[in-house]
């Protein structure tokens, strides 16, 4: 059954993939009074091999832990590792990342899309025709190798972009919300799929969603999170191995997992909104 | 198909007006009523032009001319293009020197030329200087527009992806404001051309302009016409050239 264990629970260092150790998040704002703690001594430890998702109230730091964990931030004070190296900057050798908005260049061809990628990243020539014609293969995509993006639709496009970052070869996939575009058919689709793909190659994962439905289906484990400062609240196990059928949505463990989520959030989220009420009537009394 | 037809006739009304307006000319000179000083008729215009080609003097002066040009010309779209790459690269540094960019293109800058002729001598040189100063400003100002515009999430794909500086600027940034900054290259390029001709009718030893302002003083209207329909027929098939790249750039 589902464990929950507390906060901050560490795992043995060998078998994380990924190390954050007590990161601190600060955003300076316009006043130094304005500065927003957007996360507030964050540490945790994803095992390698892991479907983990992040969860929490919108402005948690989400994306910024995300952004911190690829090395596209640097965080105000404490560190991440990956795979025992202290990130500093991107690291294309061991990460990739997908973001919400398809990042595929409207000038370039899915063929150049991934080319110009694969170039960026430094992997050897060689290996460029190889990797594209794979990856468009594992989701179905082939056909549209020679097309530009804007002459796919949105779903198709994100399972292009989506290909291409597995293509990029990487232990780590950060992915910030890619579902969020789509409507919710597609999404589902999409990530049974995502499921399917990721259960064979052993990568680790950090995916940030607002869906409870899709953390549950997805993750080894989901992160809740808490908002105003951004921490870490608990973490929930999803047992259930991978890939995953649509069956398991229909099962009352999947359902009773969701509701358990979204008790745990409701509360943050409840939070959130009265602070925000309290905060403009404050501004509104100055 | 709608389109083409509408594309059809307009070139059709605007070669109607060409013909309209050299019908006028023979008119207006074989007519008698303004004086071949100020108004040669255009056959005499046509035995002029071919003999300033026979003559040698054509392709010297279009040397000369062309080649100022294209160095100012060069020198504009090189160094507008890095300084809107360097002020990019801060919002801050665009908040500064955008404005301070857009401010010294409105003033006419005609006004400093004697200072370049004074600096740098009559010779070519002080046209390249010159006109490559006024052609820096469209292509300065449409590249901070075109480089401030590309869209953040391609510029954040592409460092997560570890893209070297050249290798961002190269996939990601040029073509994203390339047609942006096509425009001012081409707005550079008239800028250019009309600079140095001033320039040279102002102060210079040879050049077209040169030739212009000579032919003038000499009391020669059918050479100097000549010149005129030249820088004419020349301008307007650049525009034609580089209007037609342009569109190009932006359909894709
Ligand atoms: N560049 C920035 N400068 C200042 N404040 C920022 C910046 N980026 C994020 N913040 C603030 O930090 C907090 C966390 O932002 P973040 O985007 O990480 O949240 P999130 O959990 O991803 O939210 P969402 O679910 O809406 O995507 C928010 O309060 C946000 O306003
Ligand atoms: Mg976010």
């Amino acid at each position: 059954m589902n464990k929950m264990t507390p906060a901050g629970q560490i795992v043995s260092s060998q078998t994380a993939a990924i190390s954050i150790q007590n990161v601190r998040q600060q955003y300076p704002g316009r006043h130094s009074s304005a500065a927003v703690l957007a996360l507030d001594d964050i540490s945790l430890d994803i095992p390698r091999g892991e479907f983990v998702c992040l969860l929490g109230p919108s402005g948690c730091g989400k994306s910024t832990l995300l952004n911190i964990v690829g090395g596209l931030i640097k965080p105000t004070a404490g560190k991440v590792q990956v795979s025992g190296r202290t990130i500093d900057g991107p690291s294309p050798r061991d990460i990739a990342f997908i973001f919400q908005e398809s990042t595929l260049l409207p000038w370039y061809t899915i063929r150049e899309n991934f080319h110009v990628s694969f170039k960026f990243s430094r992997i050897a020539r060689s290996e460029w025709q190889s990797r594209t014609e794979e990856a468009l293969a594992a989701v179905g995509m082939s056909r549209f190798i020679d097309h530009y993006p804007e002459q796919l639709s949105v779903g198709m496009r994100q399972r292009v972009n989506l290909a291409r970052g597995i293509a990029l070869g990487t232990d780590i996939i950060l992915m910030d919300e890619p579902f969020a575009a789509l409507d919710e058919q597609t999404r589902m689709v999409l990530g049974e799929d995502l499921s399917e793909l990721l259960a064979k190659t052993g990568k680790t994962i950090v995916f940030v969603t607002h869906s409870l439905a899709e953390a549950v289906f997805l993750s080894d484990r989901v992160y809740v999170m808490a908002a105003r400062p951004g921490r870490l609240k608990t973490i929930v196990e999803i047992d259930e191995p991978h890939p995953r059928s649509p069956d398991f949505m229909l099962t009352t463990r999947f359902g009773d997992l969701r509701n358990q989520l979204y008790g745990l959030l409701r509360d943050e989220v409840r939070e959130g909104l009265q602070i925000e009420r309290k905060s403009s009537a404050a501004a509104g009394r100055t | 198909m709608i389109g083409d037809a509408s594309n059809l006739s307009s070139r059709a009304i605007q070669l109607g007006f060409l013909a309209l307006l050299v019908g006028a000319w023979q008119l207006l000179s074989s007519l008698g009523t303004i004086s071949p000083l100020l108004l040669p008729s255009p056959d005499s215009v046509r035995i002029a032009f071919v003999k300033l080609v026979e003559s040698g003097q054509f392709w010297s002066s279009l040397r000369v001319t062309g080649s100022t040009v294209l160095q100012a010309w060069a020198i504009a779209m090189i160094a507008g293009s890095a300084a809107a790459y360097a002020i990019t690269r801060s919002r801050f540094l665009v908040a500064v020197f955008e404005p301070v960019i857009a401010g010294i293109f409105a003033i006419p800058l005609t006004l400093l030329f004697p200072l370049y002729i004074l600096f740098l001598g009559i010779g070519p040189s002080s046209k390249v200087a010159y006109a490559a100063t006024y052609g820096f400003f469209p292509v300065a100002l449409n590249a901070i527009a075109g480089f401030s515009a590309v869209k953040e999430h391609y510029l954040r794909a592409a460092h997560s992806m570890g893209a070297s500086a050249f290798a961002t600027f190269r996939h990601v940034m040029l073509p994203a404001s390339f047609p942006i900054i096509l425009t001012g290259i081409r707005i550079s390029f008239f800028i250019t051309f009309a600079s140095v001709l001033g320039g040279e009718t102002l102060s210079s030893v040879t050049g077209i302009g040169k030739r212009i302002a000579l032919a003038a003083e000499l009391m020669e209207p059918a050479e100097m016409f000549a010149w005129i329909v030249f820088v004419i027929v020349f301008s307007v098939a650049t525009n034609m050239v580089l209007s037609m790249l342009e569109s190009r750039a932006s359909a894709q």
